[in-house]
């Protein structure tokens, strides 16, 4: 059986390469996507987690996150839109009109 | 009457409210007499408070009359209340006394202005804010009171806006204030979780209690009080934090009257009496409100005596008395202390107003080299001025002497040499510059300029009866406390309940003829400081032509002593000179002005500069807040 | 095999269950309504949140857990619930006119406010990770939404962006940390999470302190305390002003309440561990919000500055973490609620159609033109100052007292400070309010009866609760029984 540890560093290498792209990345959509790593990267943590203590909280939690995240990345998208209705563009560096 | 002090505060807020909202809407005859009005009932009320408090035996004499329950949690309850005792008795009289007069003088002063009913409400706010200071039951209250006349000073400084300067000096007030209130409130709290009590009663029960029990350090009161005096040196002007009052003249002279000599700068003394009980169970603390009063009384002195603006003299002269009155507090001898308050509320008044009559009547003129000979154009100016300022320099048996000579005493009596030294010496200097500002002003031959001089006139009856009245204050006012015959020291029998017997002092026992020899020198010093400034500005300056065609007698003394004068000036007076404008310049403009404006300017810079980090990338800001995660996971490592 | 149904307790959502049904009620009846009758739809939110406050006031007391413990009724989150409230109908009244004004008048603006109001209320009662989870995302999915309502501008749009892109940032922090905690308790229940530390505390130490890092981000994110606070005075600037007021109000007071609840009630033991980094926190909040604050010329942003550094004053509170604290915490969020929507209130009734006049210079003469107007400002700014006999003066003395008996007086004494150096930018309000000249007409500025009565409300509250704050800090007090 593959140890608990395996599993929540293989979640922290996903969590810190959704955090690097957020970083890195321009691209509103790319870093978008790097959220919704991070996002899963928890939800394996949850879920090992849940598989190691025998305790389903962890799989409703999981469960939970998925639902928001669609959720959220409904709002997010249609907030793109907009933003690209207005400015064709989906380049974060040219959104700071408003800094200081 | 106990019962109705509520309404002492009560009437100018009243006043206040009317002339703020609907001011611009009825006549400025009817402004002034609400506002004035209203000042005069609480001086009245006060009055009766006063009698009634009287008639009631010596240990009884604290009256509290409660409006309503502040807060009431748990262990902590506080009271919004009126507390009147002698201490307070005296307070309301000079405040609402003092007051009523320069709201009348006000009348006359600022007839002419476009912001006449503006101008009335800010006095009527101010008052209330003074009564409700004096007036409180515990601290917190008394902070509202404390804040209220910080923001009425402020408003009335930047009275005349549209000038930079005026705006300017309001600012500085505002900020200097709120530094000194910072340890104000900070002493609170701390008394508040000492204590679990801000109401003055209790607190100074607790406090005097509690110690002989050893559950309260002294390293608390000491932090108690030292805080507590953060507040008083900001609020009444003390080094290092008296920058604002002198440029506080920018705002009307009746202001200055009110707000800059007779009320809100004593409100620091008002408190630290108050507070004696904490404070004498502070030795540290009551040392440092000794050093820095005879420091400031020193130093602010001989600043004034270079001064060329009236209104600068008399303010770097208020800061200086200031100083008196902590020096008296900080050798035990609260009684003197505020007993000085009392009579200096009277002279310093009548000196802001006599000059507020001489500017008005040089039409906005207030260099005193562009004066002179002014006696012969306004005489009741001239002789109500002359007494007061007969009584600021200490010649008896204007009120100045009694008060002044006491604490003089008490620092000699009860702190020691070097304090009544540094005391006798600001007082020699007191003497000379008011002299000086008399001789400039209102003697020699006139410099005014030909344009004024046609205008000159006397000041309307509005004006002069309130110079009047202070004047006669100025002489009887120090009637109340003769000091050696027994049972003529009215004032400190009054007091002596509030200062727990440790005010007055009467355990030490000196000889009598100790005290007269003291008296004495005190008289002496301050001769000596007229007769200085008489052959400075009157006998040296005009020499040649005129006293020779008058006074050949007197011409010729001048001529024999010519060369006494000169040594006069070679040795004394031109090192006080130079040294008191190096003072002026270099210390007070540069050091103390730069650090409150230096430190002004640092936050502003820095905040120019910090805020280029809000750059409005969204990946700055992420990394922001990466930046904060790894310093938490580096903590927790 | 059996199945046993769940008992199911309504009674401690149901205030939940009303704000949700009015939302939902909004939406639907906004499909039948013509453009000048939408009206309607204020009264009908307003009446729901006033039933819903009526509601919530008469649970007040005892503690009532529902739904398997991961839901509490409690007196701390029923104050919650009515600060809430108070400040979505404060938002509402100032919203009517603004929103017609700006042309943004849709019935979903009204709902979305609802709902966000709906997982405050969910938050600050949540006893259970996951249910304060699902509040916090409720709240902010409703705010993205919000933020960029006023589509067609520029800024409305980058402040949602900007807001969305980082929410859902410090989410992934947050859900992070919540997860770990799971791993390291064995459960998302707030008091089991307690009672398993004091046992795990020496074997998985790093893991649990990785994990209460991480949950410091992502309520410091929704709290704005430096350094996550980046995102505050962009979104602020951005976002419609009526939303603006909104956020400033509930939704952080919601995200208080869930970092003292969480970090009070579930990692109380680890006090040792977080005091010194949240009051370092706290520190750096104030200090940074105020000092930016100075620079600022657009009075929107100078508020979100002065936001965040009214958090830091909140966080020196839960450093102090005793009944004293607590009871100063939920007075200061009711008085900011209130002096804060006040202040917003007044920059909507300044602003005209396309042109917001939101630099600080338009108010000049203010005090001149529009005598009330300009008094209810000082009242506001006067508060916010820490100025007696105002609200706020009450809120921070409270405060900073609380730190001085837990014996962090060095925390109480650069609070105090702070409180200085924010009387700069405050008062510079007031003094070009009533020192300069006008440099424009106050004509036509947008009153309405709704508004009015918005002000009346917050500068009434502002001044009783300085003047007469003894109801208030007592009913606060007895709130804080749920913890002390």
């Amino acid at each position: 059986m593959v140890p608990l540890s395996h599993y929540l560093i293989l979640s922290a290498i996903l969590f810190t390469i959704g955090m690097m792209g957020v970083l890195i990345r321009r691209n509103v959509i790319i870093i978008f996507m790097s959220i919704e790593l991070m996002l899963n990267a928890v939800n394996l943590t949850f879920i090992a987690f849940s598989r190691f203590l025998n305790n389903l909280d962890g799989h409703i939690f999981a469960f939970m996150v998925m639902t928001v995240a669609a959720a959220e990345a409904a709002v997010g998208l249609a907030i793109v839109i907009s933003v690209f209705r207005n400015k064709p563009t989906v380049n974060v560096d040219e959104m700071n009109i408003m800094k200081w | 009457m106990l019962n109705y002090i509520w309404l002492i505060p009560l009437f100018p807020l009243i006043g206040f409210l009317i002339n703020g909202f609907f001011g611009k809407r009825i006549s400025k005859n009817t402004v002034g007499y609400i506002a004035c009005g209203a000042v005069g009932l609480s001086f009245i009320v006060a009055v009766l408070s006063f009698i009634s408090l009287l008639q009631l035996t010596p240990e009884h004499r604290v009256f509290e009359k409660i409006l309503y329950t502040w807060i009431d949690s748990g262990s902590f309850r506080a009271e919004v209340g009126f507390q009147l005792d002698p201490l307070s008795a005296i307070m309301i009289l000079v405040v609402s006394g003092v007051g009523f007069v320069i709201h009348i003088y006000s009348t006359g002063y600022m007839h002419d202005d476009e912001g006449y009913p503006r101008y009335f409400s800010y006095l009527n706010l101010f008052t209330f804010s003074m009564l409700l200071l004096v007036l409180a039951n515990n601290f917190l209250l008394m902070f509202i009171g404390w804040e209220g006349v910080g923001l009425c000073s402020y408003l009335l400084i930047g009275f005349w806006f549209e000038k930079k300067s005026a705006s300017d000096a309001g600012k500085k007030a505002f900020v200097v204030n709120r530094i000194g209130d910072f340890g104000f409130i900070l002493a609170i709290m701390l008394i508040f979780v000492t204590f679990g009590t801000i109401d003055f009663t209790e607190v100074f029960h607790a406090a005097s209690d509690k110690s002989h029990m050893g559950i309260i350090t002294t390293t608390t009161f000491t932090a108690i009080t030292l805080l507590l005096f953060v507040g008083a040196v900001g609020k009444s002007a003390q080094i290092p934090l008296y920058t604002w009052l002198p440029d506080a003249m920018e705002g009307p002279t009746p202001v200055s009257a009110l707000i800059h000599a007779a009320t809100m700068v004593t409100a620091g003394v008002y408190m630290v009496a108050r507070c004696n009980i904490l404070y004498m169970l502070a030795p540290i603390s009551m040392t440092v409100v000794a050093g820095v009063g005879a420091a400031t009384a020193i130093y602010a002195a001989s600043i004034g005596l270079v001064q060329n603006d009236i209104k600068r003299v008399l303010a770097y002269s208020t800061v200086s008395q200031l100083g008196y009155m902590f020096l008296a507090c900080g050798v035990g001898a609260f009684t003197a202390g505020i007993f000085h308050l009392m009579t200096h509320a009277f002279f310093k008044a009548c000196l802001f107003l006599g000059s507020g009559s001489v500017i008005h009547a040089m039409g906005g003129e207030q260099d005193m080299r562009k004066m002179g000979g002014l006696r012969a154009h306004m005489p009741r100016t001239y002789w109500t001025f002359v007494i007061a300022s007969l009584a600021i320099a200490g010649i008896p048996p204007f009120a100045g002497f009694f008060s002044k000579d006491e604490i003089l005493w008490k620092a000699l009596t009860q702190g020691n040499i070097l304090l009544w030294g540094i005391g006798a010496l600001a007082a020699f200097m007191t003497a000379f510059y008011m002299f000086r500002l008399i001789f400039m002003t209102f003697w020699g031959e006139s410099r005014v300029e030909e344009e004024v001089a046609k205008h000159l006139h006397e000041s309307p009856g509005n004006m002069t009866f309130p110079l009047i009245i202070l004047a006669f204050l100025s002489i009887i006012g120090g009637f109340v406390g003769i000091p050696l015959i027994k049972g003529w020291n009215k004032i400190d029998e009054f007091l002596s309940p509030v200062f727990g017997g440790h005010g007055a002092g009467e355990a030490v026992h000196h000889s009598v003829s100790l005290e007269l020899g003291m008296m004495m020198v005190s008289i002496v010093i301050a001769l000596a400081g007229i007769f200085l400034a008489y052959r400075m500005y009157i006998i040296a300056p005009g020499i040649p032509e005129r006293l020779t065609e008058r006074h050949q007698i007197a011409y010729r003394v001048i001529l024999n002593k010519y060369y006494i004068d000169e040594i006069y000036d070679a040795l004394i007076v031109r090192p006080i000179k130079n040294g008191a404008n190096f003072l002026w310049k270099g210390f007070d403009v540069v050091v103390v002005d730069g650090t409150v404006n230096g430190a002004a300017y640092l936050v502003e810079q820095w905040s120019k500069v910090m805020r280029v980090i809000q750059s409005g990338y969204v990946r700055n800001y992420a990394f922001s807040m990466i930046i904060g995660l790894v310093i938490i996971f580096l903590f927790f490592m | 095999m059996e199945i046993i149904a769940p008992p199911i307790d309504l009674t401690g959502i149901m205030p939940m269950i009303i704000i949700a049904i009015t939302g939902i009620l909004v939406l639907i009846i906004d499909l039948f309504l013509k453009e000048r009758s939408k009206n309607i739809l204020i009264f009908i939110s307003l009446t729901g949140v006033i039933i819903a406050a009526r509601v919530s006031f008469s649970q007040y007391g005892g503690i009532h857990y529902s739904f398997h413990r991961t839901f509490v009724m409690d007196t701390f989150s029923v104050f919650f619930n009515l600060i809430f409230l108070l400040g979505t109908a404060l938002t509402i009244l100032i919203s009517a006119n603004y929103i017609k004004r700006e042309e943004i008048n849709h019935g979903e603006y009204y709902a979305l406010i609802l709902f966000a109001t709906m997982g405050m209320m969910l938050m600050a009662g949540g006893s259970d990770l996951i249910t304060i989870f699902l509040g916090l995302e409720i709240m902010s999915i409703s705010l993205y939404i919000l933020a960029g309502f006023r589509r067609t501008k520029k800024e409305s749009n980058e402040a949602a962006l900007k807001y969305f892109l980082l929410g859902a940032f410090a989410t992934g922090f947050l859900l992070y940390g919540i997860a770990i905690l799971y791993g390291v308790a064995g459960s998302t229940n707030l008091k089991d999470i307690a009672a398993s530390i004091p046992g795990r505390l020496f074997d998985q130490k790093p893991l649990l302190l990785m994990g209460m890092a991480l949950l410091i981000i992502g309520l410091g994110f929704k709290v704005a305390s430096v350094p996550f606070h980046m995102w505050t005075p962009d979104v602020y600037e951005g976002a419609p002003t009526s939303i603006t007021a909104f956020m400033s109000a509930g939704p952080k007071a919601a995200a208080f309440a869930v970092f003292f609840r969480i970090f009070i009630d579930s990692l109380g033991n680890m006090e040792p561990n977080w005091n010194v980094i949240i009051g370092i926190m706290a520190v750096l909040t104030m200090t940074v919000g105020n000092v930016l604050a100075i620079a600022q010329d657009n009075i929107k942003r100078m508020l979100a500055y002065s936001s965040i550094a009214h958090a830091g004053y909140i966080l020196v509170a839960l450093v102090a973490a005793n009944s004293l604290g607590f009871t100063s915490v939920l007075f200061y969020m009711l008085a900011y609620t209130l002096m804060n929507m006040g202040a917003f209130a007044i920059i909507i009734i300044l602003g005209n159609k396309g042109e917001e006049h939101l630099n600080i210079s338009d108010y000049a003469g203010l005090g001149f033109k529009r005598p009330l107007i300009a008094f209810a400002m000082s009242v506001f700014m006067f508060s916010m100052a820490g100025i007696p006999p105002m609200a706020g003066f009450i809120g921070k003395f409270y405060i900073f007292s609380a730190a001085i008996k837990a014996g962090y007086i060095g925390l109480a004494i650069i609070g105090v400070i702070n409180s200085v150096i924010s009387v700069f930018y405050y008062l510079r309000i007031t003094v070009i309010m009533y020192m300069r000249e006008p440099v424009r007409e106050f004509n036509p500025i947008s009153l309405s009866p709704l508004i009015i009565l918005a002000l009346i409300i917050s500068v009434w509250g502002t001044l009783h609760l300085g003047i007469l704050p003894g109801t208030i800090i007592e009913f606060a007090r007895k709130s804080t029984f749920a913890f002390f």
